[in-house]
C-alpha cells in the first residue's frame, strides 16, 4: 500500500507489479534523454514498447495565465521562454500577431533585421538539435562540433542585441536597433566557417553505419499520421508533405526570398536528419540574400503608430507630446482593437501559432498559445507503440520536442 | 449606466480607462468576398445551420449551434479538405455568458486557407469528442478540460494533462487568480509531509517576487547583515562589519598589462 503523505516516490496508480508478462517503466521526468521534463510511462513486452503514456507538466508556468495579466508589451519577454531554443521565433510570431490585431506593419528594414535574425536563430535550433540528438544517439564528438558553432552564431546575436539565449530582440511593430557595424560581414564569415563544417558533419554522419542502423526505419511517421496528428515543421515534411509556412502562407518578406523546402519521402529519423541538414543550408542561403536587401533599405526601424507604439528614442526625448504619449503606453499599455487572431509562423520546429482575443482593454482576453512540440509530443503516445526500448531516445531525440513550448 | 464588471475575475483590469473611449472592432468582411471561402461558406450553410459567418484577418469565421458541431467537422474533413486541426480550445466567458465559447482552427493543405470554427458551450453543457476525426484533438481536449474545465464525452482518455490529477479547480478560468488559491498553497505540504505538517511549514508561498522583512535565511541585508538565521521580527541586533583591504585585490596585482594579452575578440 502506498502511503502518498509521506517523502516517498509517489506513482498514481500504476502497478509496477502485474499479473501479465509485461513490465512498466518509467521513463523520466529527470532523464537526461527526456529533453526536458518528459514522463513516459511505458509497458514493455520483453524489449518491444506495447503502450506508452507521455505525462507532462513538470515546466509548467502558466504563460497562458499570465498573457491575461500582463500588458502586450510587458508579455514580450515571457514567449522568450516557450522555445528557449530559438527564442526570436517565439518573439516574432508573437509581434506578428499583435501588430495583425493593431494592423500596424513593421517598416521594411525592421522585417529585413527580425528574418535575419530568425533565420540565424533556425541555424542555431537546427544545430542544437543536431547535437542533442546526435548525443543521445551516442555520437559524442558531434556534441562538441555542432556546439562549437553554435556559439558563433550565438555570438552574433549577443552582438545584436547583448543577449545570448533569451534575446527580446524583436519588439511590437519593429526591432530597437540596426544592426552594429561590421555584423555583416562577421555573419558572411560566419556562414563560410558553418558550410564547411556542415560537410564535417555530413562526413561523420550521413553514411555512417552505426548513424543509419540507428536512424533508419527508426520511428516512422506516415502522412495519414502526421496530418491526424497535426504535426508541422520538419515533422511533416519528413512524412513527404511539402508544407513550409514560409514558402506556402508567406509573412513578412518570406515571398521575396528564393529558398526551397526540403522534403524527405522515407519518413523516418534518417530523413527528418537530412531535412535539418538541407534547412541550414537554406537558411545560410536567406541570410546571404538579405545582406543587399538590407542595404538598400530606409533606416526606419519601428512603426510609426503613436496610439500603439512608443516614437523613437530621440523624440521622446525632445518633443513633449511624445514623451506623454510613451508615458501612457508604458504604464497603462496598448488598447488594440477589439477581436481575435489567430497567426502561425514556421518556428524551426513547426507550426508556432498565436491565437489572441482582445476585447479592448491593455490586457488579453485569452491568449491560445499554439506550439508543435505539443502536438509532437503527443504523437508519442502511437508513435511508440511497437518499437525497441532503445529506440525511444532516438524517436524523442529526433522529433526536436523542448519542453518550454509544450508545458508553456 | 455604469459598464458592468464581472465581480469574481480575479484577473489583472486596467486601472484607469478614458470615459468617452471606445476601442474599434477588428475589420470583419462577408465571407463571399473571397472565392474560396465563398464556396466553403456555400457548401457549410447547405448543410448546417450557421449563425454567423464572417472574415476575420484572412481566416474564415463560422460560428454554428454545438449541436452541429461533429457533421459541421466531419463535413470540413471530408469534402471541404480541411485535412489538419491545429488547435482548439475554450474562451471563459463564465461571467458575462455563464459558459464557454470553443474554438476549432483548421487548416487545409491544398486550399492554402484557415478557417475557424466557433459554438458557445453553457456551463452545465459538455462537448462532443473530436478524437476520432482528428488525433490531435487527442490532448488538445484533454487540456482545455485541464486548464477551463470543459466537460468532454467520447473522449478516450480525459484525464487531466498539466496539472496534477487531484488539483483543484481549473486554472485558466477568470475566477482563479494568478498565484494560486487556497488549495494550491497548501497542495505540496500536504502532499509531501501531510496536512498536519501545516501549521510548522506554513502555506506555500507562490508569488516569485515576494520578499519577507524578516526572512534572515534566504534574504541578504546588505548593511543590515545578522547572522544566518537569527529571529529578528522584536529585535535587530547591531553587527558591526569591517572588511580586510590588505588582501583582497592580490591577484588582479600579479597581471601586469605589458606582460598579458587581451583579445579584442573571440577566436
Amino acid at each position: 500500500m502506498q502511503q502518498p503523505n509521506r517523502l516517498k516516490p509517489f506513482f498514481e496508480n500504476i502497478h509496477f507489479e502485474r499479473e501479465d508478462n509485461t513490465m512498466m517503466v518509467n521513463f523520466g521526468p529527470q532523464h537526461p534523454s527526456a529533453h526536458g521534463q518528459l514522463r513516459l510511462i511505458l509497458e514493455l513486452q520483453g524489449e518491444e514498447v506495447v503502450k506508452s503514456r507521455p505525462m507532462i507538466g513538470y515546466l509548467h508556468r502558466g504563460m497562458e495565465k499570465m498573457a491575461e495579466n500582463m500588458m502586450y508589451n510587458e508579455f514580450l519577454p515571457t514567449t522568450d521562454r516557450m522555445d528557449y531554443i530559438a527564442a526570436t521565433s517565439n518573439n516574432y510570431g508573437y509581434a506578428l500577431a499583435i501588430e495583425k490585431l493593431l494592423g500596424v506593419e513593421a517598416p521594411r528594414r525592421a522585417e529585413i533585421i527580425r528574418t535575419m535574425l530568425l533565420e540565424l536563430n533556425r541555424i542555431v535550433s537546427h544545430l542544437f538539435w543536431l547535437a542533442t540528438h546526435a548525443l543521445d544517439v551516442g555520437a559524442m564528438s558531434m556534441f562538441l562540433y555542432c556546439f562549437r558553432e553554435r556559439e558563433y552564431a550565438m555570438d552574433l546575436i549577443e552582438d545584436y542585441c547583448g543577449a545570448r539565449l533569451t534575446h527580446s530582440a524583436v519588439r511590437i511593430g519593429g526591432v530597437p536597433l540596426d544592426l552594429p557595424s561590421n555584423w555583416i560581414e562577421d555573419c558572411a564569415s560566419f556562414l563560410e566557417i558553418l558550410e564547411k563544417e556542415l560537410h564535417t558533419y555530413e562526413g561523420l554522419l550521413t553514411e555512417n553505419r552505426i548513424w543509419k542502423m540507428r536512424l533508419e526505419n527508426v520511428g516512422v511517421i506516415t502522412p495519414s499520421m502526421a496530418k491526424s496528428w497535426g504535426c508541422s515543421g520538419i515533422v511533416l515534411r519528413g512524412s513527404g508533405i511539402k508544407w513550409d509556412l514560409r514558402k506556402e502562407m508567406p509573412y513578412g518578406i518570406y515571398s521575396e526570398l528564393d529558398f526551397d523546402v526540403p522534403i524527405s519521402d522515407t519518413c523516418d529519423s534518417y530523413g527528418r536528419y537530412k531535412i535539418c541538414i538541407a534547412e541550414i543550408r537554406e537558411s545560410g542561403k536567406i541570410l546571404k540574400q538579405l545582406v543587399p536587401m538590407y542595404e538598400e533599405s530606409d533606416t526606419q526601424l519601428m512603426a510609426h503608430a503613436p496610439n500603439y507604439i512608443s516614437a523613437p528614442k530621440e523624440q521622446i526625448m525632445t518633443q513633449n507630446y511624445s514623451l506623454m504619449q510613451h508615458f501612457v503606453l508604458v504604464t497603462q499599455g496598448m488598447r488594440p482593437p477589439v477581436g481575435e487572431v489567430y497567426v502561425a509562423t514556421e518556428s524551426p520546429k513547426g507550426e508556432l501559432g498565436y491565437f489572441v482575443v482582445s476585447d479592448g482593454s491593455p490586457y488579453t482576453y485569452r491568449m491560445k498559445l499554439r506550439t508543435p512540440s505539443f502536438q509532437h509530443t503527443a504523437l508519442l503516445e502511437e508513435l511508440l507503440v511497437g518499437c525497441q526500448l532503445a529506440d525511444v531516445v532516438t524517436i524523442i531525440g529526433n522529433l526536436n520536442i523542448v519542453f518550454g513550448e509544450i508545458d508553456r | 449606466m455604469r459598464k458592468y464588471t464581472p465581480k469574481d475575475s480575479v484577473q489583472k483590469q486596467a486601472y484607469f480607462t478614458d470615459r468617452f473611449f471606445v476601442s474599434p472592432p477588428v475589420p470583419r468582411f462577408n465571407p463571399n468576398s473571397d472565392e474560396i471561402f465563398a464556396k466553403d461558406f456555400e457548401e457549410i450553410n447547405y448543410s448546417i445551420n450557421v449563425q454567423e459567418a464572417f472574415i476575420e484577418h484572412t481566416h474564415l469565421v463560422i460560428i454554428i449551434d454545438k449541436s452541429f458541431l461533429i457533421s459541421c467537422i466531419k463535413l470540413l474533413k471530408e469534402k471541404l479538405e480541411y485535412d489538419m486541426l491545429m488547435e482548439l480550445s475554450a474562451i471563459d466567458y463564465l461571467a458575462t455568458r455563464d459558459g464557454y465559447e470553443i474554438f476549432y482552427e483548421f487548416l487545409s493543405l491544398s486550399k492554402h486557407k484557415r478557417i475557424r470554427i466557433k459554438c458557445f458551450l453553457q456551463k452545465d453543457e459538455s462537448l462532443e469528442s473530436v478524437t476520432s476525426l482528428f488525433k490531435s484533438a487527442n490532448w488538445s481536449e484533454r487540456e482545455m478540460y485541464d486548464m477551463l474545465g470543459v466537460k468532454v464525452v467520447n473522449h478516450p482518455n480525459l484525464k487531466r494533462l498539466i496539472m496534477p490529477d487531484d488539483w483543484y479547480d481549473h486554472p485558466l478560468k477568470k475566477t482563479y487568480p494568478l498565484q494560486g488559491d487556497e488549495a494550491a498553497s497548501w497542495y505540496e505540504v500536504d502532499k509531501i509531509f501531510g496536512k498536519e505538517a501545516r501549521s510548522i511549514i506554513g502555506p506555500e508561498q507562490r508569488d516569485p517576487a515576494a520578499i519577507d522583512r524578516y526572512d534572515t535565511t534566504r534574504f541578504a541585508r546588505l548593511g543590515h547583515e545578522v547572522p544566518f538565521d537569527t529571529d529578528i521580527s522584536e529585535f535587530e541586533p547591531e553587527t558591526n562589519i569591517s572588511y580586510q583591504e590588505e588582501n583582497t585585490s592580490k591577484i588582479m596585482k600579479k597581471l601586469k598589462p605589458e606582460e598579458s594579452v587581451v583579445l579584442k575578440r573571440r577566436r
